[in-house]
């Protein structure tokens, strides 16, 4: 085997010019090259007890794929990532590797990890480029099984079902399938073409994706039992958007980074000539410090806004959002005002014309300095205010990008079915079961809001529970 | 896709349609909504129910053309489909235990508030319905009405036809002459809602008001629909698409609600001229 490259820092990710990309919507990381690619791979030092694979929420296994990069096979190194991962052009695209895979690479105690997700992305865009190769149908076992919300975790259970020969049928509320991977993250992080290319897959595979039903509304869990499904897996996410509960949110120009983001993403209001309206330019404050948070303040910059401002109570430190993330969001010219949090959002009011058209709108945010204090129950320090430090942001915009709950719809209607005090499905976490029989859950609808690949991973550990549950009744 | 089974025009703006979709026709109660997209690159819209035909598979729905998205769906015939039609959304109403009410439907809103009607009349329940309208040209389902109400009174503002006036006029007078219903359903305009509950303020008449705000998923997902309701002396935000769209009139901040609805005026606007251009282009 060729000596591994021992250069201590992964080869840098081709990236638009962030002046350019600021007012585009097309994909800011544009992918290694083949050259890039083996390069990258030659720092692998192929452990034996494979760290890396360990970290996978889906144990994608890691050393052999990259190995086959080495070896030229680029479709070799896909269907090694494709017998664990059903979304891998996703997933190396929007996983945090840096707390997974790489966190776990030798390579990162001294320098930096070898690049995972980058190489997982080139094989993935690799293969799509370039295979012809049909998906294979696999043999019925005559079995069906009903799978609600078509986001990671309803894709990955579908996934598996369909290549152990099951007959799935994936219920979308939306027009459109892939759930938050088409209406939360951004064209210019994951380009939707790539989505509707892993649904298409799905597909031929023989799954059936139902578009425009409700379940809890349009049919009940217990009318796909009585229809014949003999399982039903419940991935429907985080839906409902948390507020903060202060004067001023109900002002036009208020969004939940939901409502703003699934305007621009999926409706494409950031087309000129989309049918669906969002409000465009001026200043912009987005609150919240998750990659939410970032997507919709970069959204809010290529919507042509003049200045963005992330708005976070607590420090640089604490912020959860991608370090990636965070890095693009600075260069792009996002401005970040650190240890501040909203007590008031202000409205345009005439006070001589009730009429004026401007009235209602959004004019300002009222902020207050924040500082750090004890550690929280998570060890994370507390922010508390600092009194009489309030001062006001002037913008036209305000996005609430603080968090989801888990959408009652489907626990309302479905009798026996087990929710924790935050409204999450309970489930046994080894197997995704829930407290109705025949009924699994995974993904943000039992954790809250978390990440693609976690909820992939739980749609992975469904799938297997499910072919136990029905061979072995 | 969903096939438009019949289109009919009941006024100069005023379209019906019944659209196949029986997973929807079977399930929808009065007072539950759908979303619908006319075509693939289309605006979501919600539209309030109007009728369900179950054993045909069919929905009805009634609009008024005031936009892009409902100028082109005004535009569709019988035997051409719309892509996207989801439903039944919201809560429906409740008629539980009522024994006489006063309907008092505004314009379009009548469409919405005829359903309820007829439900609230089969269940045995005295029905007086006050429905108004702009002119005589407008007037809609006035007949639907007749048949399920024991009295119809039609107001129209210009006198054309009825009694010229709006419709919290007669609901004041048979209030002031005694009539009590255990509930009122007021549907249409903001302004009608909102002055309809300020009339039945005085005699304590519970009021239920059907709101049709801005949203885009209609099952909870992105919080364009909320409202802020005074209950209790407390502000409460909920979404209309899953807590309503029916509220207690009594709660509902209608100002902020009117307001709210204006928020994409500009570009409704320019997005209706947009399109009445290019249809017209298109008849030349």
């Amino acid at each position: 085997m060729a000596k591994a490259n021992m250069r201590p820092d992964k080869n840098p990710m081709p990236s638009q010019d962030p002046k350019v990309r600021a007012r585009n919507f097309d994909e800011v990381a544009l992918g290694y090259t083949e050259e890039m690619a083996l390069d990258e791979a030659m720092r692998c030092l192929n452990c034996k007890n494979m760290p890396c694979v360990a970290g996978c929420p889906v144990n994608v296994h890691i050393p052999e794929f990259i190995q086959k990069i080495r070896e030229c096979d680029f479709e070799g190194a896909y269907q090694v990532i494709y017998r664990t991962s059903s979304l891998p052009a996703v997933c190396g695209r929007v996983c945090p590797q840096e707390t997974q895979c790489e966190a776990k690479c030798v390579r990162g105690i001294k320098g930096e990890p070898v690049g995972i997700g980058r190489l997982e992305r080139f094989v993935a865009d690799w293969h799509n480029a370039h295979s012809d190769s049909a998906v294979s149908v696999p043999e019925s076992n005559g079995h069906r099984v009903a799978v609600v919300g078509s986001g990671p975790a309803g894709l990955t259970c579908a996934g598996d079902l369909a290549r152990l020969g099951y007959k799935v049928t994936v219920f979308e509320a939306f027009h459109t399938a892939g759930g938050v991977i088409v209406y939360g993250i951004p064209e210019f992080r994951l380009p939707k073409a790539i989505v509707r290319r892993e649904v298409e897959n799905l597909k031929a595979m023989g799954v059936e994706v139902e578009t425009n039903v409700v379940i809890g509304k349009t049919l009940t869990v217990d009318e796909l039992f009585a229809e014949g499904f003999e399982a039903v897996f419940i991935g429907t996410g985080a839906g409902l958007p948390n507020f903060m509960n202060i004067p001023g949110e109900s002002l036009k120009g208020v969004y939940s980074a939901n409502e703003f983001l699934t305007r621009s993403n999926l409706m494409k209001a950031y087309r000129e000539n989309s049918e669906t309206p969002i409000m465009r330019g001026g200043c912009v404050a987005v609150v919240g410090g998750g990659n939410v948070a970032m997507d919709a303040a970069r959204t809010a910059l290529r919507l042509g806004a003049e200045k963005v401002y992330i708005v976070y109570r607590r420090s640089m430190e604490e912020l959860p959002a991608r370090r990636e993330e965070v890095e693009h969001a600075e260069e792009e010219g996002i401005e970040f005002h650190l240890l501040c949090n909203p007590v008031e959002i202000l409205g345009y009011e005439n006070p001589e014309n009730s009429r004026d058209p401007k009235n209602g709108f959004v004019t300002g945010i009222r902020c207050i300095r924040m500082e750090l204090g004890e550690p929280d129950e998570r060890g994370r320090r507390r922010p508390v205010p600092v009194e009489g430090s309030e001062f006001t942001l002037n913008v036209d915009t305000v996005i609430m990008a603080i968090g989801t709950s888990p959408n009652p719809l489907i626990k309302s209607t479905t009798e026996g079915l087990e929710v924790n005090r935050k409204g999450g499905i309970v489930v046994e976490e080894a197997t995704g079961a829930t407290s109705r029989r025949g009924v699994f859950a995974g993904g943000d609808a039992v954790t809250g809001a978390a990440t693609v690949i976690s909820a992939m991973g739980a749609g992975k550990t469904a799938a297997a529970a499910i072919h136990d549950y029905i061979q072995n009744p | 896709m969903y096939s438009i089974i019949s289109r009919q025009q009941l006024n100069p703006t005023v379209v019906s349609m019944e659209i196949h979709a029986p997973l929807v026709a079977r399930k929808a109660q009065p007072g539950q909504f759908i979303i619908l997209r006319v075509h693939e690159e289309g605006e979501r819209i919600p539209l309030t129910v109007a009728g369900t035909d179950p054993e045909q598979g069919t929905v009805r729905i009634i609009f008024q053309i005031v936009g892009a998205t409902t100028k082109l769906l005004g535009e569709k015939k019988a035997g051409e489909s719309i892509s996207d039609f989801v439903g039944p959304l919201g809560r429906a109403t409740e008629t539980e235990g009522l024994k006489k009410v006063c309907i008092v439907g505004g314009g379009v809103g009548c469409a919405i508030a005829m359903p309820v009607a007829q439900k609230l009349a089969s269940q045995g329940c005295e029905v007086t319905s006050i429905i108004g309208f702009r002119n005589r040209d407008l007037v809609i389902l006035e007949e639907e009405f007749k048949a399920c109400s024991a009295k119809t009174i039609l107001m129209t503002d210009d006198g054309s036809c009825g009694r010229q006036g709006n419709v919290t006029v007669p609901l004041k007078e048979l209030l002031e002459q005694g009539e009590r219903f255990d509930r009122i359903f007021a549907i249409g305009p903001l302004v009608m809602m909102k002055f309809t509950v300020a009339a039945a303020k005085p005699f304590g008449t519970p009021v239920t008001v059907s709101m049709n705000p801005v949203m885009i998923d209609g099952t909870g997902m992105c919080g364009g629909c909320r409202m802020t309701l005074n209950r209790n002396g407390e502000k409460v935000v909920q979404f209309a698409c899953v807590d309503g769209p029916e509220f207690d009139g009594y709660e509902v901040d209608f100002d902020e609600a009117m307001s709210r609805g204006r928020m994409y005026a500009d570009f409704e606007r320019h997005a209706y001229e947009e399109t009445c251009n290019l249809l017209n282009k298109e008849v030349q």
